[in-house]
């Protein structure tokens, strides 16, 4: 059975991190599965995890009153939900919900904050990792205001 | 110059403002052949004429197929129009996806929203010779899973086991279990081999911009992308200069265009 240094080394969204860190972040982490229609994540309650998908597909919805939930985003194997713990007030804006079977590994966000404060070497290689998801994320949400696909009007 | 007669003999509807008509040629009775990726005229009699891609199988020269979009009052009629009616067509024209030069390489087709229909033409040549290419994608892009368009045929060629596809919209709600996103993100876990790959582009400009990104991103030579571009079409054998791109007249330079030899016009804003 890996342990979970070794399921997080093998994890694109860590892969490279020095091994010592590795460590750091593995202290912090443990593995979950959810079923489908289970959420991962609930609008509004406090940020205190986010999750590395290592099988399946998420979903990030957002509630609509009126309406049927809006997914905006999935996510799947290889990639991570959730950033929202890395800046106060700690709260997600969204549900996450499970589309089928999936695996993840939960990382505790005042585990890993605290971790971060005392080794601001390991703050700012995380940064380096959440960043580009984050920015790459802002990218596709301004194409998807776009409505290319749109009637031209 | 002169439309031939064409006869509606079905009509499907592919989404709440798209249709599919095959036709079958008129009294002259003449098969009707072209190259994936040329267009036609389509003239409804008494309203208008509009240039509409072909999205039929070349290989079944007896039955022209195109998917329309209401959009105006042309296509709107278009739309409109039921088995048996009669329509004008002029054509074929303009330029073919390069699909023979495509031969023993990875295809990747990239659609958005109704850039699947110029598209689905080469599909059909590809899968027809599908041990002469390497690995297939077709990774495509809808504004939700009630925009798809050839839901039936995406199905089957899903069951395949030699296309891989991909299936992004940009929001859904409901029972839709697959991915909502960007067609780039599909295009960055694509697993193609950029050295060794074609990729045909149809879709909103926006969309092929940031797609043509996307794919030089993942190391695809802009020699090796091909486009399908738009402009407003009138005569179609270059003389009326409404399509004019930069140097080039869509209508007989294109629609399908290399990048690498439109990069410097596509990057200017005003054209």
């Amino acid at each position: 059975m890996k342990t979970l240094d070794q399921i997080l080394a093998e994890h694109p969204f860590f892969a490279g991190l020095e091994p010592r860190y590795l460590a750091l972040v593995a202290g912090c982490a443990k593995n979950l599965h959810f079923e489908a229609g289970e959420y991962l994540i609930r609008e509004g309650e406090s940020a205190d995890q986010f999750f590395v998908i290592r099988h399946g597909k998420v979903a990030v919805e957002v509630h609509v009153p009126g309406r049927p939930p809006v997914t905006v985003q999935t996510v799947g194997e290889g990639e991570i939900v959730g950033a929202s713990w890395l800046l106060p007030p700690y709260r997600w804006a969204y549900d996450a919900k499970a589309i089928d079977f999936v695996r993840a590994t939960a990382l505790d966000a005042k585990c890993l904050r605290e971790k971060c404060e005392e080794d601001h070497d390991l703050g700012y290689d995380l940064m380096k990792r959440f960043l580009p998801v984050v920015v790459s994320r802002l990218h596709t949400t301004r194409m998807q205001l776009l409505d290319v696909y749109g009637s031209p009007r | 110059m002169v439309p031939r007669p064409f006869r509606i003999i079905s009509r499907h509807r592919e989404t709440r403002d798209t249709i599919t008509l095959a036709l079958m040629p008129g009294p002259d009775g003449q098969a009707f052949s072209f190259e994936p990726g040329q267009f036609n005229m389509l003239y409804l009699f008494g309203v208008g004429e509009i240039p509409v891609s072909i999205s039929g199988d070349p290989a079944s020269p007896r039955r022209l197929v195109h998917t329309v979009r209401a959009v105006g009052a042309t296509s709107a009629g278009l739309c409109g129009l039921a088995r048996g009616d009669m329509i004008g067509v002029r054509g074929p024209f303009g330029t073919a996806w390069p699909v023979a030069d495509a031969l023993g390489s990875d295809v990747v087709f990239v659609a958005g929203g109704l850039g699947l229909a110029p598209l689905r033409p080469a599909i059909y040549q590809v899968l027809s010779e599908r041990k002469r290419y390497g690995r297939v994608f077709l990774l495509y892009g809808a504004r939700g899973p009630q925009d798809i368009l050839y839901r039936a045929e995406l199905e089957r060629w899903r069951r395949r086991l030699d296309v891989d596809i991909d299936i992004t919209v940009d929001h859904a709600t409901g029972d839709w279990h697959g991915s909502v996103g960007v067609v780039t993100e599909i295009v960055k876990r694509a697993g193609f081999d950029p050295d060794h790959a074609v990729a045909m582009i149809c879709g909103p400009e926006i969309m092929m911009r940031f797609t043509m990104a996307a794919l030089q991103d993942r190391g695809v030579a802009t020699e090796q992308i091909y486009v399908s571009m738009e402009r407003n079409m009138k005569c179609a054998i270059g003389f009326c200069g409404h399509c004019q791109f930069g140097p080039s007249f869509i209508c007989k330079d294109g629609p399908v265009m290399r990048f690498d030899r439109i990069e410097n016009v596509f990057s200017v804003r005003e054209v």
